[in-house]
């Protein structure tokens, strides 16, 4: 077309605020000032926080279920959600335990875990995008379907005897502190960082999470990309599986129970908006972060562990209501 | 005519004005509505007359302006009260309750009460029955409404509207999806609600109904009253007129009418419920105008053609080869854009900035084996927003703060920067300013003086009139007309649009 | 009357009559009077659950914590009875505190405009914290009780336990209150059409408000009845019992996305879930399929009710009408 590099508006600059003045005022900074001060308060609270060895066994409060939410950022951000992602865990481990019962070594077991997870993730992927099923009720079903598969395979029994190589997932430690666990998420970090903010892939995510309408008339296959994403919520989460049941050494039906709670309390504190449309990795993590050292600390305080859970549900809570109340007493002032 | 018109207008607005942000959508109008008779409101699509619906219901309060009830002044502030006062209005997509009974829906919220205040359902039964008798509507009260048709849903709105009292009955565009026969049984209902006393403000495109049942009519054009008066007094000629009639500052640019090479033909497009057999050929540098009323099935052909739908049968050819089309990501590759009428849903990503919006179908062009390269969306993003005019602070501003014709400037700018060779516009400046309409105008002559191939869906007449080549009428999913610049006529085609002038086989 | 026997419930119903009589032929014992009795009344806490869930899914919402309200409400009338508390205080103080717990839910929803999933899930753990902080992760056993606590809901009327009678007491209540009042048919509308309720002057979160009090006023009912029943009262009984809720509901064909169901719909869905589960152990089956049966029948229901509720396009070729 001939004319179409004549410029005849006005000059539009890229931006008008500075890329350094954003960054100060977004959610993730608070959450930065949130995770040092709780880090200094946590210093002084106990003497034994400062510690290298008990810092690094501190992060596995969080890294499975933060390669969960890496994947369930997007998910969220496209305006769907995966409430089976536990049960997924469950699922994947009872197969791994099984796998053991037939003489799997290790390889096996890492691949058989991630093809579970993977599995769950199409099955839930073919009736939310394929079938057209909402993904809350989809997700309700198959939190009850795979876990309950686990319960009648398992019973009230448990699968242990996995072989002495499998623990370096959940055990092993790479470098001096740092655990294959934490190493591995630091990886996926910078991975699913980049596929949300630097790909044309994440672009569609969010243009999907905004208005999937809008993306489909402009061409964007909105069912695939929603299909890739629970595909990849259900890698993450029999990843997160591997891990966590090399950590343990055994299998119950029971276990990771509740942790599709903590998943999306940690994606919706990151700064993820849970009705779709906005959210970062870095707020993801630095979320994982926050809950992170907040139950460590509460460890070194002897408090127990369900009393951490009501902090995770008045979180879940309190991040969304908070800046509607404080919007909502604005509005009434002005 | 009414045995004893009335003089004395039930409801009477005076001097009503509102606006949204960039447009005025009414400005000092006035109307009245006098008992036992019909008032035909008429006017293009734009001119004011649905605001004016909402605040006679109390959705949207005037700026300015004097409601009267009998004589006295009102205020309408919320659904509620305009109900209170009586007025209800029937929608054109009714607005009801599929899930609850037909009973139910007549009577929610005001529903006869029995012993402990519980709803006395037979009492509540027996008086429906008697609403739907008393407008010959043959019902079961019992049913879940979810089991009758748009025309019985109608009814079922009619008795709502008995049941609280109403003295003022506003139908907007009561006749839009109904069959001849509904129509026929909806203009007796008419009469017997005139009979009864109410007044009824009728808001229809369709020149043969407004001549059948109103008694007064009143024009709004682009927000503003251009008369009013008895329909004993004026001929359809006279109404068309006072329609489509435009301020003389109202000018389209220039136009080359040389067309091309053919780019597109259509052949035989089908579609079960919604567009029958649509054909034509399209040459490069041509504007196609299509003309019709609001659900014509135009719209619905053209998101047919670009992916969105699929069609039930027919073909569709790009220059010398078959084009298949069964996705819009194909109907883009294909160089088929389509800018749709609904900017708010189909159009903007709002959350989304401006730069992203433009570049989101143009992302394989502009990244890297899948990874974003930021510069080189910029740089797209502000060519086609530089060259449409875009007013923005900058390109990474939220394209939801945008003012509504800059908002059209971005989703045009989107599909430029796709490089398209068939742009579809569906009502490009339907709820835009004045400023804006002009310079999306003079873009349209621009592009297909460039040699793009351009379908225009309009329902403005001067629009239609000012810029197409060529124009294609739409009547209940058909193509009723074909016109070129020799033969179009503002009163050709609203007579072919609205069906005047031929025999309605039953 | 046929309008009762709308096709979803005659379905269910057939469903229903089908598996028992399968059942019957293999085990004839299941299908002796006590047999039925028996399992209406181990299913009475669904039905009862199911149809407060009901009112919450017909707003368009959802009350995930409805079990962690159970639980709660249950084990302070459980402590309530430790300390000496007499029945007649303990059973509606039971039944306030579910009524505020549910009206927190509510709050939130029609005030903050938080997403109902969102503020239940949060809830629920909040609402299970509680527990072990009141009760400092103790349990209260069977000798602590009073017997009068315990022995209510068992207590036998007209040759029906009292549990029992609660649920056939709250179906006709329900089905009073669903069909007959004003604020029954606002459920209806807000959640079929928010858009034209508010037209006829309902106010939708107000509605949705009431929903959640209803919900958390009958599962403080259900926690007390669960607590003597079963003699024993700690942090995680009923956990996981909202997803039954949720199957039960969901299987009796009310739709997820609001406004449609019915009372004999939530009630049949919730005897259909009671059947498999009291014939699992008879035909031999472990108990621990239960959990992937509800799984499964909740994503076949969603299905079922997807395909049923599929709305067609506009409808503008004459030609083509009828047809729709």
């Amino acid at each position: 077309m001939s004319g179409a590099s004549v410029a005849k508006g006005r000059h539009l600059p890229n931006s008008l605020t500075s890329p350094a003045a954003r960054m100060v005022k977004s959610w993730e900074s608070l959450l930065l000032v949130v995770v040092v001060v709780i880090f200094i308060v946590n210093s002084f609270a106990s003497p034994y926080f400062l510690d290298p060895w008990n810092l690094s066994d501190a992060t596995y409060n969080f890294t499975e279920k933060l390669m969960i939410a890496f994947a369930m950022a997007p998910l969220i951000i496209a305006g769907e959600i995966d409430l089976s992602v536990a049960s997924i865990m469950a699922l994947a481990s009872t197969a791994m335990g099984y796998a053991v019962t037939q003489g799997a070594g290790t390889p096996e077991l890492v691949g058989v875990g991630v093809t579970v997870g993977l599995l769950c993730g199409v099955f839930n992927a073919v009736l939310v995008t394929g079938i057209g099923l909402p993904s809350i009720v989809v997700t309700i079903g198959t939190m009850s379907l795979f876990r309950g598969i686990s319960y009648i395979v398992l019973g009230d029994k448990a699968y242990t005897g996995y072989p002495a190589g499998f623990a370096y997932f959940g055990q092993g430690y790479v470098w001096y502190v740092f655990s294959f666990e934490l190493i591995l998420v630091a990886l996926l970090a910078v991975a699913f960082g980049v596929l949300l903010h630097r790909t044309n892939f994440g672009r569609a995510v969010y243009a999907i999470g905004n208005n999937a309408t809008a993306a489909l008339f402009s061409g964007i296959r909105v069912g695939r990309v929603k299909f890739i994403l629970f595909l990849l919520t259900g890698v993450m989460s029999g990843v997160a599986s591997v891990c966590l049941t090399s950590r343990l050494g055994s299998t119950r039906p029971s276990i990771a129970l509740g942790t599709e709670l903590e998943v999306v309390t940690m994606v919706v504190l990151g700064g993820v908006n849970i009705l779709g449309g906005s959210g970062t990795i870095p707020g993801v993590v630095l979320a994982a972060l926050v809950m992170g050292l907040v139950t460590f600390g509460f460890g070194l305080l002897n408090v127990p562990g369900i009393v951490m859970s009501i902090f995770i549900g008045l979180l879940l809570i309190g991040v969304i209501a908070l800046p509607r109340l404080w919007a909502q007493f604005r509005a009434r002032r002005g | 005519m009414q045995a004893s018109p009335s003089d004395r207008p039930v409801l009477r607005l005076s001097g009503i004005s509102k606006s949204f942000p960039g447009v005025r959508a009414l400005s000092g109008v006035s109307l009245e509505l006098y008992p036992g008779e019909v008032t035909a409101l008429i006017g293009e699509n734009g001119a004011g007359k649905s605001t004016m619906v909402k605040i006679l219901t109390g959705i949207y309060q005037p700026e300015e302006g004097v409601i009267e009830v009998d004589g006295m002044p009102a205020t309408f502030p919320t659904a509620s009260a305009a109900a209170e006062a009586g007025v209800t209005a029937i929608h054109q997509e009714t607005v009801l309750f599929d899930e609850l009974s037909v009973a139910e829906n007549i009577f929610l919220g005001h529903a006869p009460r029995g012993r402990f205040g519980l709803i006395d359902r037979a009492a509540m039964v027996a008086q429906a029955r008697a609403l739907l008798a008393r407008i010959g509507a043959d019902l079961d009260p019992m049913i879940p409404l979810k089991e009758l048709g748009i025309a019985n849903k109608h009814l079922v709105a009619i008795a709502r509207a008995l049941s609280i009292e109403a003295r003022v009955v506003v139908m907007d565009e009561p006749t839009a999806a109904l069959s001849f026969k509904e129509i026929e049984e909806l203009y007796e209902l008419v009469e017997r609600l005139k009979a009864e006393g109410k007044a009824i403000l009728f808001i229809s495109h369709k020149f043969d109904e407004i001549f059948r049942i109103a008694d007064r009519w009143t024009v709004f054009r682009d927000g503003e009253l251009v008369g009013a008066g008895l329909m004993a007094e004026v001929d359809e000629g006279q109404l068309v007129q006072m329609m489509v009639g435009r301020p003389v500052d109202q000018i389209f640019p220039p136009r080359h009418h040389a067309l091309g090479a053919p780019v597109l033909t259509v052949a035989g497009y089908c579609h079960p419920t919604e567009f029958e057999d649509i054909n034509f050929t399209l040459h490069k540098g041509e504007i196609l105008g299509f003309y019709g009323l609001v659900g014509a099935g135009r719209s619905e052909f053209m998101q047919a053609l670009f992916g969105i739908t699929k069609p039930s049968k027919g073909a569709c050819r790009i220059d010398d080869h078959i084009a298949v089309i069964r996705s819009t990501a194909e109907a883009i590759g294909q160089g088929i854009v389509y800018v749709p009428e609904d900017r708010g849903r189909q159009g903007t990503v709002k959350g989304l900035p401006i730069y992203q919006n433009v570049t989101l179908p143009s992302l394989a062009r502009t990244s890297r084996h899948g990874f974003l390269r930021l510069a080189r969306e910029f740089a797209l993003a502000r060519e086609y927003t530089e060259r449409l005019d875009l007013r923005a602070a900058s390109l990474d501003q939220d394209v939801g703060l945008l003012s509504g014709g800059n908002q059209q400037k971005v989703v045009i700018a989107k599909w430029l920067a796709t490089k398209p060779r068939v742009i579809i516009l569906d009502e490009p400046t339907k709820g835009i300013d004045i400023g804006s309409k002009a310079a999306v105008h003079e873009f349209m002559a621009e592009l297909a003086a460039e040699g793009l191939a351009v379908i225009m869906v309009s329902s403005e007449i001067p629009e239609v009139l000012g810029m197409s080549d060529r124009v294609i009428v739409m009547r209940e999913g058909r193509m009723v007309a074909e016109f070129d610049r020799a033969t179009m006529s503002p009163e050709a085609l609203v007579r072919a649009a609205a069906g005047i002038g031929e025999r309605v086989a039953a | 009357m046929s309008r009762m026997l709308k096709s979803r419930e005659a379905l269910l119903a057939l469903a229903i009559l089908v598996l028992i009589g399968l059942i019957a032929t293999r085990f004839p014992e299941f299908v002796a009077p006590s047999n039925l009795a028996n399992v209406f009344n181990d299913t009475a806490p669904l039905i009862i659950l199911a149809l407060a869930q009901m009112v919450v899914i017909l707003t368009k919402c959802i009350d995930l914590s409805i079990a962690a309200t159970l639980a709660l409400c249950g084990m302070v009338a459980a402590m309530l009875d430790v300390a000496g508390v007499p029945m007649v205080v303990i059973l509606p103080v039971a039944m306030a505190l579910g009524a505020c717990l549910g009206a927190v839910n509510g709050l939130l929803v029609w005030k903050l405009n938080i997403p109902p999933i969102v503020v239940t899930l949060g809830t629920m753990t909040i609402y299970r914290g509680i527990i072990f902080l009141i009760s400092g992760g103790k349990w209260i056993n069977d000798q602590q009780m009073s017997p009068l606590f315990k022995s209510l809901p068992r207590a036998d009327i007209l040759g029906l336990p009292v549990l029992s009678w609660c649920a056939i007491a709250v179906v006709a209540i329900f089905a009073v209150l669903v069909g007959r009042t004003a604020l029954g048919r606002s459920f209806f509308a807000v959640g079929g059409n928010a858009h034209a309720a508010v037209y006829t002057g309902i106010n939708v979160g107000r509605t949705q408000f009431a929903a959640f009090v209803l919900s958390g006023t009958l599962a403080g009912l259900v926690g007390y009845l669960w607590v003597a029943r079963y003699a024993v009262a700690y942090v995680d009984i009923a956990s996981g019992f909202e997803l039954d809720v949720v199957a039960a509901c969901v299987i009796g064909g009310i739709s997820i996305a609001g406004g449609v169901g019915s009372v004999g719909g939530a009630l049949l869905g919730a005897l259909f879930l009671g059947v498999i589960k009291n014939a699992l152990p008879v035909i031999g089956i472990s108990p621990f399929w239960q959990m992937a049966i509800s799984g499964t029948a909740i994503i076949l229901a969603i299905a079922v009710n997807a395909t049923e509720g599929r709305s067609r396009g506009r409808v503008i070729l004459k030609s083509a009408e009828h047809v729709a």
